[in-house]
């Protein structure tokens, strides 16, 4: 039987979310993108490639590791995590990087643009740019730039050219678009490398599928580790490229919770913050129909949260549709909240993880006191926190 | 029923030249001053109006109309200051348009946004990341309320999905001349004239070029070929390059004049 997700997803839609809304000039190039996309699900050569690339180069499959200590601190439920953390680039980020990057070379282009927030997926971009001989360029918000300034070196030494950019909010919705303006003009060179679920149709379809690996590793994992599925499944949500990717496979087994955990910044009910679904209405962001923050006149607002790679007033279609069904739910997590989380990880587990992903550890702590000490729960331990450093430093006041 | 802007091409076929088109986002740099700055542009002899839905993230758009949008969403535009503007426009004898991105579309309410363009004697409104996939209301709202719906083609629109578009089309078809963001160019692309080529191999609509037109030699250059020629960002660095808002208002009309005569055939 088709899943009625699966089944929803025509011509890149999603129930009433997705779609394409760009300039016409882009069409063709996001027409070719699907077809390479498509044929490349279906050519065993290439899924050979990319499969060796993520067991010789990526470390995949990334492990589960059972958290005893920070379950006594989640109503003891059990949590498991799976380790996204331990990839080459520390983060999910890579599985998709290098699924387009291979695509990339199959469409015969030279060219990778990328946008980041975090620098997470910027690294990853420079990275696999690196690996397969392709110019990357990449366009980050300036803030961001000042925020993550370690990443922005990484990417330099990577050979990637960073753009920072100084328009809007300067933050990573200004960066796409900064992206965007440059695959109108260079397009027939150049591949934008999207480094979420979210824009134009193939993306969230695509990067979907570059990231279900989380998914179906994990479910296969738990299925050996305790011989059943978990209670939930659980994480963060900014774009929502991670939680995609570790829901996806779940979504035919109606007795796993999906739960997404958006940035809620100072608190949702402050206006500061970046908790799409939950605080947002429909709408039309970066060439796709979701939810987005945006005010009465459809002017997007900025977003807030102390996470840079969440700090985005939009979020995927196919997220806005799990949510419409009820098929998954989605909370939001303040800064606060992540950050207790990110100091519990640290001192019970020994694993300093990115603030983004804190934010998945804020929602293991409320739905494991919720559901019991039976439950067990899965958290998509997307990233690790080197970079967060200074700012947990600064938060816990910490002199460095 | 035919809009005022079908009826303006319908003349000027008869007159035997191009239209000119000027654009100017709605609120830049000051809601009067914006009046004023379109009056100037009418008064030279630019033919027809685009009025520009200031947008937070105008990912068509070069760094002028960029700065155009935040310079007027910093006070506050908001759709009503939009509509006004259109209707004040329309008053100075012109036909005018509303050059949007669709998500205020969607906000405002697809259908009550196209009646509200005709209740303020619009023509119509360009869609310039509307996809045909994506226009089911918005093609059957516009059709019952009178409203030229103008998408735009690019040089990278292929053979086939070419006729799609302009069969949508109503008023004119907009040509981008080149595959790129709006801004002032030194020369206007070479693939300008082979799209309107291509455009009139599957339509009998107007065609009216945009991108990069900022000069009575462009203007003249295009004017041979298409029947409209686009004009924005030229126009608004009048306006940001002046020492004074009386000064930029006067080079506009300056500019508006040279332009209408490049115009003329």
């Amino acid at each position: 039987m088709n899943s009625p997700v699966v089944a929803s997803e025509i011509l890149g839609h999603f129930g009433p979310y997705g779609g394409r809304f760009v300039p016409e000039a882009l069409i063709a190039a996001l027409d070719e993108l699907d077809a390479a996309h498509l044929a490349a699900q279906h050519d065993p050569e290439f899924q050979h490639t990319l499969n060796e690339l993520h067991r010789t180069y990526t470390g995949r499959p990334s492990i589960i590791t059972e958290a005893k200590r920070f379950a006594e601190h989640a109503g003891g439920a059990r949590i498991f995590l799976k380790r996204e953390d331990l990839n080459h680039t520390g983060s999910h980020k890579i599985n998709n990087v290098l699924g387009q990057a291979l695509l990339t070379k199959r469409m015969g282009k030279k060219r990778i643009i990328a946008e980041t927030g975090a620098g997470q997926h910027g690294v990853a971009s420079a990275t696999a740019a690196a690996l397969m001989g392709l110019e990357c360029v990449v366009y980050m918000g300036e803030e961001d730039t000042k925020r993550q300034s370690l990443n922005v070196a990484r990417m330099k030494l990577l050979g990637a050219e960073v753009i920072p950019v100084t328009t809007g909010s300067k933050t990573l919705k200004d960066a796409i678009n900064e992206a965007m303006r440059d695959w109108v003009t260079n397009v027939e060179t150049t591949h934008y490398l999207l480094g979420t679920v979210a824009g134009p149709h193939p993306f969230p379809s695509m990067v979907r599928d570059f990231h279900r690996i989380i998914g179906v590793e994990s479910r296969a994992q738990m299925l050996e580790m305790i011989g059943r599925l978990p209670d939930a499944v659980l994480a963060c949500v900014g774009g929502g490229s991670n939680a995609i990717g570790i829901f996806h496979p779940f979504i035919d087994d109606v007795d796993v919770q999906l739960i997404g955990l958006e940035a809620g910044g100072r608190g949702v009910e402050t206006g500061l913050h970046a908790a799409t679904i939950t605080g947002g209405t429909p709408g039309v962001l970066h060439g796709t129909r979701s939810y987005v923050l945006q005010d009465a006149n459809g002017q997007t607002i900025e977003s807030h949260s102390i996470s840079a790679g969440l700090d985005y007033p939009g979020v995927g279609p196919e997220h806005a549709y799990l949510h419409d069904i009820g098929r998954a739910t989605y909370r939001a997590i303040t800064d606060d909240q992540a950050m207790n989380a990110f100091a519990l990880m640290c001192k019970t587990e020994g694993i300093i993880p990115a603030i983004e992903t804190a934010h998945a550890l804020a929602g293991a702590i409320q739905v494991g006191n919720e559901m019991g000490k039976e439950a067990v729960l899965l958290i998509n331990l997307s990233g690790r926190g080197d970079k967060d450093v200074q700012t947990a430093a600064d938060y816990f006041g910490i002199p460095l | 029923m035919a809009t005022a802007l079908d009826q303006l091409f319908v003349r000027l076929r008869s007159e035997n030249r191009a239209a000119l088109i000027g654009y100017m986002p709605a609120g830049f740099p000051t809601k009067e001053l914006c009046i004023a700055a379109i009056q100037a542009m009418v008064d030279g002899g630019v033919d027809a109006i685009e009025i520009g839905y200031p947008y937070s993230d105008p990912v068509m758009d070069g760094p002028v109309i960029q700065a155009a949008a935040e310079q007027s969403l910093s006070q506050g535009t908001s759709a009503g200051d939009v509509f006004d503007i259109l209707e004040a426009t329309v008053k100075m004898g012109v036909p005018a348009v509303v050059m949007t991105y669709w998500n205020p579309i969607e906000r405002f309410g697809v259908e009550k946004f196209a009646l509200e363009i005709t209740k303020r004697g619009g023509s119509g409104v360009i869609t310039p990341d509307l996809t045909i996939e994506e226009s089911a209301d918005w093609n059957n709202f516009t059709s019952a309320h009178d409203v030229n719906r103008i998408y735009v083609v690019a040089p990278s629109t292929g053979d086939l999905r070419l006729p799609q578009v302009t069969k949508q089309c109503s008023g004119f078809v907009y040509a981008a001349s080149l595959m790129g963001v709006t801004g002032t160019r030194t020369s206007v692309s070479g693939n300008a004239r082979s799209l309107v080529e291509r455009i009139r191999t599957t339509t009998d609509l107007p065609v009216s070029v945009g991108l990069g037109v900022s000069t009575k030699e462009q203007a003249h250059e295009v004017a041979q070929y298409a029947d409209g020629v686009i004009v924005g960002s030229a126009f608004i660095r009048q306006i940001q390059e002046a020492p004074t808002s009386e000064e930029g208002i006067a080079n506009v009309r300056a500019l508006a004049t040279s332009l209408a005569e490049g115009v003329r055939r």
